[in-house]
């Protein structure tokens, strides 16, 4: 048998249903496994490995005296540090947010609680969610768990290094450039970014809010549709997440693409993409083509405006989100502040680390009176030409396949002093976010160093199913997860 | 040049607190004068996370307040981030609208000397109050209470129509009204729920207008006219010395009686103002609007008119009663009672609203109810009790409202109407005032006045005063 941590969401289920494992088993292996590798992953910034253990006993005694039942009751998880937790820290990977801990829960958190599913502890991140790899964390660099020199991606990077290191089962990102698909990629498991409006942002800190979402990261495709059935539908306290029909995700998965209408996008296999990265993603696409998927190249070309499209649409939301930690209510506030404007500028300046700055900068700059309809405005016009061209590709296709990083795992502090150069991190995943579609990554491959490659499967609006459902054949063809495994290489430093 | 030649340009945006019951964004409750923040959610205090959801009721009032005052309204709105650092705007922004308001191209008809005037309305958008800082006496520091965080505004933008204090007393009495009639703000000028930012210029008539500076936050009618009268006189000064009138906010301290910048001018603001992404646009069926339409009040136009064929009243005296809606109920109430349009109409003309200006006392805080005036009406016209009697009953009402049977049996007000007490006050004020008979047969009829005035002074007030009269009429002409 494989180890408990080696398992999926959906293997623990039904060997809980068989009486095969037991809720505190699952949860006391994950603890082990986190005292084992946490020193080296550097995943959470508050782990609640006891707090876990005393909660997993709580249900397990509920469940044997016939008091609860429910599939995912006694089933851990990981929450990235910007979902709020009642109760919890919930820091964003800041020194703003260092001891703040919030009054109320995010929706979705409520309703994984409410599943009884277990929080393990909340996952490190680049601060803000703005980053591609995570060491813009104020806390700790994590590390990603196929080279420990080797960054993990961003900003979900706590998230995706805790499910490939076998730290938690499963794990909720956020995405709002490519936060959950780029750092599910370097690490080898799967990330889905769900249509914006499918899931309540009621409770995530908000970056850029027309263009953030909630999703699951996790082992297999499965279990993101699994995760994704817990976490989607209309909320009231989110004006913005959609009423659309609740639709079970894992029905969706069918292991058959025949007939699947696949757009490869040529813009997506130009310069700047890995060559290695390439060959993967051609392998795959032959692999599709086997499967009886039709395959064909389109063009994207307006994508090339996507990434700046975005940088100054997500800066322009968040210099403005970002405002209300001005150091008078909760989080941060500078000691020798002496007066109003002091606390307002020495707190923010103390508070906040370079990359949110230089976003909030940046975002200030596009929203100023003179600038506005030179950039924000022009941004937001060619937001709307992405999502035209988005929209007349799938009149004649179902899916569109691109890499989801150009990159594989790069060392860590090689970017980190060149921000445009981590900002081309998020040129293949941008643009779905730009256009508000989902988008899945799924392991494809490694490169010579053994490092994971991942392809993106975006899909139109609230197509979900049609998405996991090509993820979950090409997944069930190619067992990239019982092929490769992360081995936790290097990590002297 | 003396000031006469300057014309006087006034355009004011007023902010009214709507009067829903919970928030714009949220479910917490809008009473005013609650304990410190006690009415705060994490949604109005701006916890990491959260997210606004508009009251549909804000609409829905803000659409009232756009029909009532003739102004298109926009089947197509949303809202907007307005960006700005206060320790009162939890936010650091505060939600309004900016290219897209609910409401635009509106007026509302004042009279004036010339008669009537149409002032523009540009428009009338919906936002979100902002806390308060309340300074604290003790720290020396400020508090911050955020229950009127998310309290629910309108901002009624005028052209700049007006050309005199009175015009701008006109307009804002009437727009007050307004939002009184359609029920969608108490307009409680005291708690702030009816403020005014005024602009003020001068020109030359025949020239372009001139440079205009804003007074932010007026609260109270005699302020604003004095604070236009100030502003108006300094531009003028400012001009004619050869200065520049600047544009900027000034405060107008009513202490002083003088305004001040309120920031210096580098420090400008730019409200980086763009789409709220967190809401979805607002978009307004016809019929919906339509609906609203059909549903609208009696406005105090048409109350005005129906005051003057169905009571008969002056103008002057229906323009005053129906400007506000508390007047014009306790008018219409106390007819009911009393069945004495007359009588009402004097008593809130003249003493009543004496009492409001001496007290700056809006008529929506008068104390007592149609019930306890149309009966002081009936005391009076059942000779119970005298005017002058009646007089001080009013003033009792306002201080300790209570039923005025009890009020003149408490203090023993009661009118003397019997004929034998009269008559022995009638002997006694005559034996003490040889002189005054010996006047009043000489031909001098003020000495009866006199005379009568003495024994209302020995009752305290009390005797019937006709009573009074024909007595001493007949004793004198013995």
């Amino acid at each position: 048998m494989n180890k408990i941590t080696d398992l999926t969401v959906h293997e623990l289920i039904e060997k809980l249903a068989n009486k095969e494992l037991t809720i505190t088993e699952i949860t006391q292996a994950y603890i082990d496994r986190i005292n084992e590798k946490e020193k080296d992953v550097k995943a959470f910034i508050t782990p609640l490995t006891d707090e876990a253990l005393e909660k997993a006993k709580e249900i397990q005694a509920k469940v044997e005296a016939g008091e609860l039942n429910g599939a995912f009751a006694g089933i851990p998880i990981g929450i990235k540090d910007n979902l709020c937790t009642k109760g919890v820290k919930t820091t964003c990977a800041s020194k703003m947010l260092e001891n703040f801990v919030s009054p109320y829960s995010a929706t979705i958190v409520e309703n994984i609680e409410k599943e009884n599913i277990i929080n393990l502890g909340k996952l490190n991140m680049d601060e803000f969610a703005m980053g591609s790899s995570t060491e813009n964390s104020y806390f700790a660099k994590t590390r990603n768990p196929w080279n420990l020199n080797k960054v993990p991606g961003g900003s979900s990077g706590g998230s995706a290094a805790a499910v490939a290191a076998n730290l938690v089962p499963w794990a909720l990102g956020s995405d709002t450039g490519g936060s959950i698909r780029q750092p599910a990629s370097l690490c080898g498991v799967v990330g889905l970014k769900p249509t914006y409006g499918l899931v309540s942002r009621f409770g995530l800190v908000a970056f850029a809010s027309s263009l953030d979402q909630i999703g699951p990261i996790t082992k297999d495709v499965k279990d993101a549709a699994m995760l994704l059935n817990l976490i989607a539908g209309h909320d009231e306290k989110d004006t913005t997440s959609v009423d659309v029909e609740k639709k079970d995700y894992v029905q969706a998965l069918k292991n058959d693409v025949k007939g699947l209408k696949i757009a490869v996008p040529k813009e997506f296999f130009g310069e700047g993409i890995n060559e290695e990265v390439k060959a993967s993603l051609e392998k795959a696409i032959e692999k599709y083509k086997e499967l009886g998927a039709e395959v064909e190249e389109v063009s994207l070309d307006i994508a090339k405006y996507a990434l700046a499209t975005y940088y100054i649409i997500a800066c322009a939301e968040a210099s403005s989100n970002l405002g209300r930690f001005d150091g008078i209510r909760y989080g941060y506030r500078a000691p020798e502040a002496k007066d109003l404007k002091e606390i307002f500028k020495k707190s923010r300046s103390e508070g906040f680390g370079p990359e949110v700055k230089r976003r909030i900068i940046l975002g200030t700059y596009v929203l100023s009176s003179g600038y506005y309809d030179a950039y924000y405005k022009k941004a937001q016009q060619a937001r709307t030409l992405v999502m035209k061209e988005f929209n007349k590709v799938f009149e004649n296709y179902d899916v569109i396949l691109t890499p989801t990083s150009p990159v594989t795992a790069f060392d860590i502090g090689s970017k980190s002093e060149n921000p445009l150069e981590m900002y081309l991190a998020d040129i293949c995943t941008v643009s779905v976010n730009i256009a508000g579609l989902p988008g899945i990554s799924i392991p494809c491959g490694v490169d010579s160093e053994g490092l994971p490659i991942g392809m993106q499967l975006i899909g139109n609006k609230f197509q979900e199913e049609t998405i996991l459902n090509a993820a979950y054949t090409y997944e069930q063809a190619t067992n990239f997860r019982n092929t490769y495994k992360p081995e936790f290489k290097g990590g002297a430093n | 040049m003396s000031r006469e030649d300057y014309e006087l340009v006034v355009g004011v945006e007023v902010h009214a607190e709507l009067s829903t019951k919970t928030k714009i964004f949220c479910s917490c409750p809008t009473t005013f004068g609650a304990a410190p923040n006690t009415q705060t959610c994490p949604i109005c205090m701006a916890m990491p996370g959260t997210l606004p959801v508009l009251n549909e009721k804000v609409v829905e009032y803000a659409v009232k307040a756009g029909l009532a005052t003739n102004c298109t309204i926009s089947q197509d709105s949303k809202n907007d981030r307005k960006n700005y650092f206060y320790p009162d705007l939890p936010k650091a922004y505060q939600i309004s609208q900016y290219d897209k308001p609910l409401c635009k191209e509106g007026y509302v008809e004042i009279d004036t000397k010339e008669g009537k005037k149409k002032i523009g309305i540009e428009r009338i958008h919906i936002e979100e109050d902002t806390g308060k800082l309340n300074h604290d006496d003790f720290s020396g520091g400020s508090l911050l209470d955020l229950n009127r965080a998310g309290v629910p505004l309108i901002e009624t933008v005028s052209k700049p129509d007006m050309r005199s204090i009175e015009e701008v007393d006109s307009y804002l009495r009437k727009l007050k009204s307004i939002f009184e009639y359609i029920e969608v703000s108490d307009c409680k000028m005291q708690e702030a729920s009816f403020r005014a930012d005024v602009n003020v210029s001068v020109h030359k008539p025949g020239e372009p207008f001139g440079t205009r500076t804003e007074m932010k936050g007026m609260d109270s009618f005699r302020s604003i006219a004095r604070a236009i009268e100030y502003e108006k006189n300094r531009q003028i000064d400012v001009i004619e010395e050869g200065g520049t009138v600047y544009q900027e906010t000034l405060r107008w301290d009513d202490v002083s009686g003088k305004t001040f910048p309120m920031r210096d001018k580098e420090d400008a603001e730019d409200y980086r103002y763009f789409p709220e992404p967190d809401l979805v646009a607002i978009k307004l069926s016809e019929e919906y609007i339509e609906n609203i339409k059909n549903n609208l009040p009696e406005l105090p136009e048409s109350r005005k008119q129906r005051y003057l064929e169905e009571y008969k009243l002056s103008e002057k005296d229906a323009n005053i009663i129906t400007s506000s809606k508390y007047l014009s109920e306790l008018f219409e109430g106390s007819i009911k009672v009393c069945n004495n349009p007359k009588a009402v109409n004097n008593w809130i003309i003249s003493d009543i609203s004496r009492i409001l200006n001496e007290t700056e006392m809006d008529p929506i805080e008068i104390p007592f109810d149609c019930n306890q005036l149309g009966k002081l009406v009936i005391l009076i016209d059942k000779g119970t009790i005298s005017s002058s009697i009646g007089k001080k009953v009013l003033e009792e009402l306002f201080e300790n409202p209570r039923d005025p049977e009890e009020i003149i049996k408490e203090k023993g007000w009661i009118q003397i109407s019997d004929e034998g007490a009269i008559k022995e006050v009638v002997t006694k004020i005559l034996e003490a005032n040889p002189q005054s008979i010996a006047d009043f047969k000489a031909g001098k009829d003020r000495a009866l006045g006199f005379l009568v005035g003495q024994a209302m002074k020995e009752t305290k007030g009390k005797a019937n005063p006709q009573m009074l009269n024909k007595m001493f009429l007949e004793e004198l002409n013995k």
